[in-house]
């Protein structure tokens, strides 16, 4: 049986409700904070920096660290604080996905930090992350050529559907797991990716759909970005 | 009315700056709109792209958050945040936070380490003189930018006007900031001088030394400066702060 009719009721294109804010944490350089209906992510930006332990530092160009984690009462089970592996790819992966927007090399030998801490999870924390970071770098005044959305799309029992909750992530068919979340990020002026990651099966035609969707869905998260950005002054 | 008139020749797209308006008044001759990085601000070969922009193709877009300026066919975006860059020339206020064998490292709020060497102090200082009786740890500096190389920042304090700081405060603002707290040819801070009777240094990286007669002086030149810092997109600000300064000083 396909998965026609979503959980909450939402159109298979429908995003959760969004809620991004930009300045939120008073000390840092940039932050913000960005909400996908009950997934919380808070941005917080610091640098350009003096960047140690000195073997890091490139001459040519500034680096960008990420530091993701959840926060213990994040979740129903509570989540053992500090870095773990999960939390490690995550912020790997987030630093890889702003990148290619960053103009670095205006800072060799510098840093840029970048703390992510989902307050509140509901699936989709990667992607509350990466578009809170975007906003926060903005907010920081780094140069970039673009802004990263990021979204995640799910193929449930054969059907896309966008911006997955952590019931849909967990949705079952004839006693097995069915559901495949894909989480992507794009560049929003160009809409091109700077990430795409899959674990589990799909079909190729369900990929295709689930890009096509994701980028149909960046648009909104551009809108949204660009509104919280403006609004401050 | 003129005012009317500003209204209406004002673009569609200010993005919620109206309220902003109501507050300050019509003051402001032409409004600046913000933009996002990414964001297309001109199109064609008629514009050139200037500071924090970059072409792309036919368009320009903007590399950083802040204010869009378009003065004919240069375009430029005025960043509102940011990390202080130094630059050769700058004048900056910074702390001593440790003396090698032959200069002081000194913190000027900047992603690069900063060095005084004794050469460049005034006067002259041998190598084997205590450096601390010059410039101690923890003291405040007034000093030059002499150069910027990849991986640090070089200082002088050679030239008169710089020199450790004794007495006063320190006010510490957002470095973009710092080109409307000087103002047009330093219009706005010698307004600040003129009225508080303070002596002031505006450092670029962001630090403000005040040192006045009395404590309420340098209260009020603080004041001052942190309604520039919160106006700061105002135009005819220098009128309001001349106000403001001046409500101040009568109640005395």
């Amino acid at each position: 049986m396909a998965y026609t009719k979503r959980f909450d009721g939402r159109k298979a294109d429908e995003m959760r409700e969004i809620e991004a804010k930009v300045g939120v944490v008073p000390r840092a350089d940039g932050s913000a904070m960005f909400r996908f209906g009950d997934t919380v992510a808070i941005a917080a930006v610091y640098g350009p920096r003096h960047l140690h332990p000195q073997f890091l530092q490139n001459p040519r160009t500034g680096i960008i660290r990420c530091h993701y984690d959840m926060i213990s009462f994040s979740v129903t089970d509570r989540k053992r604080p500090g870095p773990a592996r999960r939390s490690q790819e995550i912020s790997d992966v987030t630093a890889r996905s702003l990148e290619p927007v960053l103009l670095l090399s205006q800072f060799p030998n510098t840093v840029i930090d970048v703390f992510i801490n989902i307050v509140q999870a509901d699936a989709g924390t990667r992607c509350a992350g990466i578009n809170a970071a975007s906003l926060a770098l903005a907010h920081a005044g780094i140069p970039m050529t673009d802004l990263v959305g990021a979204i995640s799309v799910g193929a449930l029992g054969g059907s896309v559907v966008v911006d997955l909750t952590k019931e849909e992530e967990d949705y079952e068919e004839d006693g097995e797991k069915a559901a495949t979340d894909i989480p992507m990020a794009f560049t929003l002026r160009d809409k091109k990716v700077s990430l795409l990651q899959l674990d589990g099966r799909v079909k190729p035609e369900h990929l295709k759909e689930a890009l096509e969707v994701g980028r149909k869905a960046s648009e909104k998260i551009y809108e949204i970005q660009k509104t919280a950005l403006r609004g401050l002054k | 009315m003129t005012n009317k008139q500003e209204f209406d020749e004002r673009p569609e797209d200010m993005d919620g700056g109206m309220d902003i308006h109501q507050d300050m008044g019509y003051e402001e001759k032409k409004e600046r709109k913000i933009v996002v990085p990414g964001e297309v601000i001109a199109t064609g070969q008629n514009f050139l792209p200037g500071e924090n922009t970059k072409r792309d193709g036919q368009n320009i877009i903007a590399t950083r958050f802040g204010l869009l300026d378009i003065e004919e066919r240069l375009t430029k975006v005025i960043p509102l945040s940011g990390t202080y860059i130094p630059r050769r020339g700058n004048v900056v206020i910074g702390k001593v936070v440790d003396i090698t064998y032959n200069g002081w490292l000194i913190d000027i709020d900047s992603p690069y380490s900063s060095f005084l060497p004794i050469i460049e102090c005034k006067g002259f200082v041998s190598k084997k003189d205590d450096l601390s009786l010059i410039y101690n740890y923890g003291e405040m500096v007034i000093a030059k930018v002499l150069g910027v190389k990849g991986k640090g920042v070089d200082l002088t304090t050679r030239e008169r006007g710089f020199h450790n700081l004794e007495e006063g405060m320190i006010i510490r603002v957002n470095s973009n900031k710092v080109p409307r707290v000087i103002g047009k040819q330093g219009s706005m801070v010698n307004l600040i001088k003129e009225y508080t009777g303070c002596n002031i240094v505006v450092g670029q990286n962001g630090l403000i030394w005040v040192r006045g007669e009395t404590i309420e002086a340098e209260l009020l030149a603080r004041d001052a400066i942190t309604m520039i810092t919160e106006k700061s997109f105002v135009e005819g600000l220098t009128d309001k702060v001349k106000e403001f300064l001046m409500s101040k000083t009568k109640n005395k």
